[in-house]
């Protein structure tokens, strides 16, 4: 083995990458610059822009507008992982009518958008007042908010199943078996051996999809909810100040941005017993 | 009150054919974008690939800017800040020069980078999953560093691509549902004006899930289609 | 037949307009809503109709010009006119001093007072801040009316809506207790079948800060000749006849004001 790699190095290799200023390092720089100028030119206009009366009047609606965009995020993602154990459970159960019926509801969910979702809740349901009346369900659905909160669960729900159900299958057969053999109970494998090992698998899925029901979260501002978008919308619309789009750029990016280095750091905790 | 099937019909008393029309800018928009988005895409992943640092970063920042931004969001962005941007560039040559950019090309755009972004992700795992070998291979049989990349690599990576760009064709099949915000016509904004004018918001909202589902299903059964005969290929070789 | 011209339409305005102004027989390019009846709306084979477009369409016989009439959402017609997206916009719009920082108006061409709406059952007595203080007020977004309501209803929940429409359909289902708007668009609405869920609380006397003197024609900023042809031609067709005969195919009182 050591003999044959010895012969492989002392033919011809392929050529060194090339020094200096390559076609490449070129275009690269170019790119880089490009960005470097329109970052300096994003801070430029919006230090010339700068406003502290117009700052003072907006800024605390985007503060709310976040706690809105967080607090819906959160309590969809929540809800919808509630949610999705029974779906997993039905996806992966060997009951056709129950296994049919969960794929019905993920496709649906997963093959529409959110916005036409959020649409058919908001508006769709206030067409069935007085039918939601009659079963108490009006003063729920009578806020943009809940119906916001209604439909982002009920869409989350449908991709956390498939997440949950993709770790779960994602862990060898044989840790059931191992397990069952060790005389252990089916809930006790699954909460003990399966789920601690399907989570790791999850981990990246599951912090993807809080980040996309972040961004998701922005069609709010379409059904009068005021999340960071819908505060940005209305600060356009009555500003007509471009920055203000510039500001909810900035906020999101740095809101994903934290999240997203967030789920890195807790991957590389929860991981470390696997590197060597 | 008007019945549903009135309601439902083709001609002006119905909406079908107002649907039908969404429908039909809603296809062409994600058409449109497709090809914009695969280029940029694949452009992306090549600078992300690349031994120059310089490049890799160029394409970074391009990825963490277009993922991190809601797609809604992006798409104001490029409706009134690409207007408002080339318009000034424009006036500086021509100062009479009026230019336009309607709701379908900001859709494109915005849409074409989001989906670009995504698609550089899946481009770049495609192209670690090629072994170096084969570019090796490319010249050893002396062909160019260009041959290389369009005979023996491109259509290794296209197959392996193709669950991940299907994927995202898919979810670019319902971002388009957006651009109803800046007023394109699409399914989503004709229901919304069907919805309106006849107050059967249920009604019209639930077709319009149902159309996009339609487009899912079809889109599923092509993408298969495609992938049988990639996969035909792949054999017969 | 209706469908292939749409998309022709469709088709040839996906492509990027690149036009230089032309010298030969001017255009002006008009920008309107079209959800704002009776003022400006779209037909049910998508043409523009109401008391602007008829309004602007005398103004630039008047002007001796040609008119195209362009549809924009109401929440970025400014930004549009902006762009250059066209060169004028006519759909009621009110003169405030917010918009004048953007843009130059015209004198007013109409000025109707705003009025406040509620379900048939509501116990609404008047539309003080006190009368309306807990309740859920529905406006369209960037409007006079959202600015009114926002500043003086700080007691009531003020909600944003697209569309005149789309409050309306709030309203009848119970999801708002008021709505705020053009007394005339809203009578128009509650005399019609679907308004019939609601009634008229009262109106509300203009505040000149917000509501400003009336609706003007926004045009881009320095462009004083256009603006000066449209304040003769409004004053022409006040003068002859044209106005009066327009208004009163819609209306039975003058809108002009006083």
């Amino acid at each position: 083995m050591s003999a044959s790699t010895q012969t492989a190095d002392s033919v011809e290799r392929p050529p060194l990458p090339p020094h200096g200023w390559s076609r490449q390092r070129v275009l690269g720089t170019a790119l880089v610059a490009l960005w470097a100028l329109l970052g300096v030119g994003l801070v430029a206009y919006l230090v010339s822009a700068w406003n502290t009366e117009m700052f003072q009047k907006y800024a605390p609606g985007y503060v709310s507008g976040v706690g809105i965009t967080i607090s819906l995020v959160a309590i969809s993602i929540v809800a919808g992982a509630i949610l999705s154990v029974p779906v997993a459970y039905g996806r992966m159960s060997r009951n056709p009518v129950v296994a049919s019926l969960a794929y019905a509801y993920v496709y649906f969910f997963r093959g529409t958008p959110l916005l036409a979702q959020a649409f058919l809740v908001y508006y769709g349901f206030g067409s069935f007042r007085p039918q939601l009346d009659a079963i108490g369900l009006w003063s729920f659905f009578r806020e943009a908010f809940n119906c916001a909160i209604f439909a982002f669960s009920l869409n989350t729900a449908a991709y956390q199943a498939e997440i949950l159900r993709g770790a779960i299958q994602a862990v060898p057969k044989g840790q059931w078996e191992g397990a069952a053999s060790l005389g252990l109970h089916k809930i006790q494998t699954l909460r003990k051996i399966i789920l601690p090992q399907a989570l790791i698998v999850a981990l990246r899925p599951y912090g993807n999809e809080v980040i996309l029901m972040i961004k998701g979260s922005a069609i709010v501002a379409i059904i009068t909810v005021y999340d960071l978008m819908g505060i940005t919308r209305l600060t356009y619309s009555r500003t007509f100040d471009f920055q203000s789009y510039l500001w909810a750029a900035i906020i999101y990016l740095l809101i994903v941005e934290t999240l997203r280095h967030g789920i890195d750091w807790i991957e590389r905790r929860i991981t470390r017993h696997l590197k060597r | 009150m008007q019945s549903v099937w009135t309601l439902l019909s083709w001609g002006s008393e119905g909406w079908l054919d107002d649907i039908a029309y969404g429908a039909f800018i809603t296809v062409c928009l994600a058409l449109a974008t497709l090809p914009v988005g695969l280029l940029i895409g694949f452009l992306i992943a090549l600078s992300k690939q690349s031994n120059e640092r310089s490049l890799r970063l160029a394409g970074d920042i391009y990825t963490t800017i277009f993922r991190g931004l809601p797609e809604l969001l992006t798409l104001f962005l490029v409706f009134y800040g690409a207007q408002i941007g080339i318009q000034q560039v424009v006036r500086l040559f021509n100062p009479d020069a009026a230019i336009e950019v309607n709701s379908f090309v900001s859709g494109m755009i915005a849409l074409g980078v989001v989906f670009s972004s995504y698609a550089s992700e899946v481009f770049l795992s495609a192209f670690r999953a090629i072994p170096h070998g084969q570019y090796e291979g490319g010249f050893a049989v002396g062909l160019s560093k260009a041959q290389t990349m369009r005979l023996v690599v491109l259509p290794q990576l296209i197959r392996i691509a193709l669950p991940g760009l299907a994927n995202l064709w898919l979810i670019l099949l319902k971002d388009t549902s957006l651009v109803s915000a800046i007023g394109l016509t699409d399914i989503l904004r004709q229901a919304g004006v069907a919805a309106r004018v006849t107050k059967h918001a249920f009604l019209f909202f639930g077709i319009a899930a149902l159309i996009y589902l339609g487009l899912a299903i079809l889109s599923s059964i092509g993408i298969n289609a495609i992938e049988r005969w990639v996969g035909k290929q792949e054999v017969q070789r | 037949m209706r469908i292939a011209m749409r998309i022709a339409l469709a088709a040839s305005a996906a492509l990027l307009a690149l036009g230089t102004a032309q010298a030969q027989e001017k255009v002006v390019k008009i920008g309107t809503e079209g959800a704002y009846p009776p003022f400006n709306n779209l037909t049910a084979d998508g043409k523009l109709e109401g008391f602007d477009v008829d309004i602007a369409q005398a103004l630039c016989d008047e002007m001796k010009v040609k008119c195209e009439f362009i549809a924009q959402d109401w929440d970025g017609i400014i930004p549009a006119l902006q762009a250059g997206k066209f060169d004028a916009i006519i759909a009621s719009m009110s003169i405030t001093p917010e918009r004048k920082e953007k843009v130059d108006f015209t004198n007013k061409y109409y000025n109707t007072p705003p009025a406040i709406a509620a379900p048939k059952d509501s116990d609404l007595k008047g539309v003080t801040k006190e009368d309306l203080a807990g309740k859920t007020i529905g406006v369209q977004a960037s409007t006079t009316h959202f600015n009114y309501s926002s500043a003086t209803y700080t007691d009531s929940t003020v909600k944003p809506y697209p569309t005149a429409q789309e409050y309306q359909l709030d309203l009848a289902n119970g999801r708002l207790d008021a709505v705020n708007d053009d007394i005339v668009v809203l009578s128009q609405w509650l005399d019609s079948p679907d308004g019939a869920c609601c009634k008229l609380v009262g109106t509300i006397t203009p505040v000149e800060d917000i509501h400003g003197p009336g609706a003007g024609i926004a045009i881009r900023k320095g462009e004083t000749e256009l603006r000066d042809q449209f304040n003769a031609a409004i004053d022409a067709i006040r003068a002859n006849g044209k106005y009066k005969e327009i208004n009163d195919k819609y209306f039975k009182f003058d809108v002009y004001g006083g």
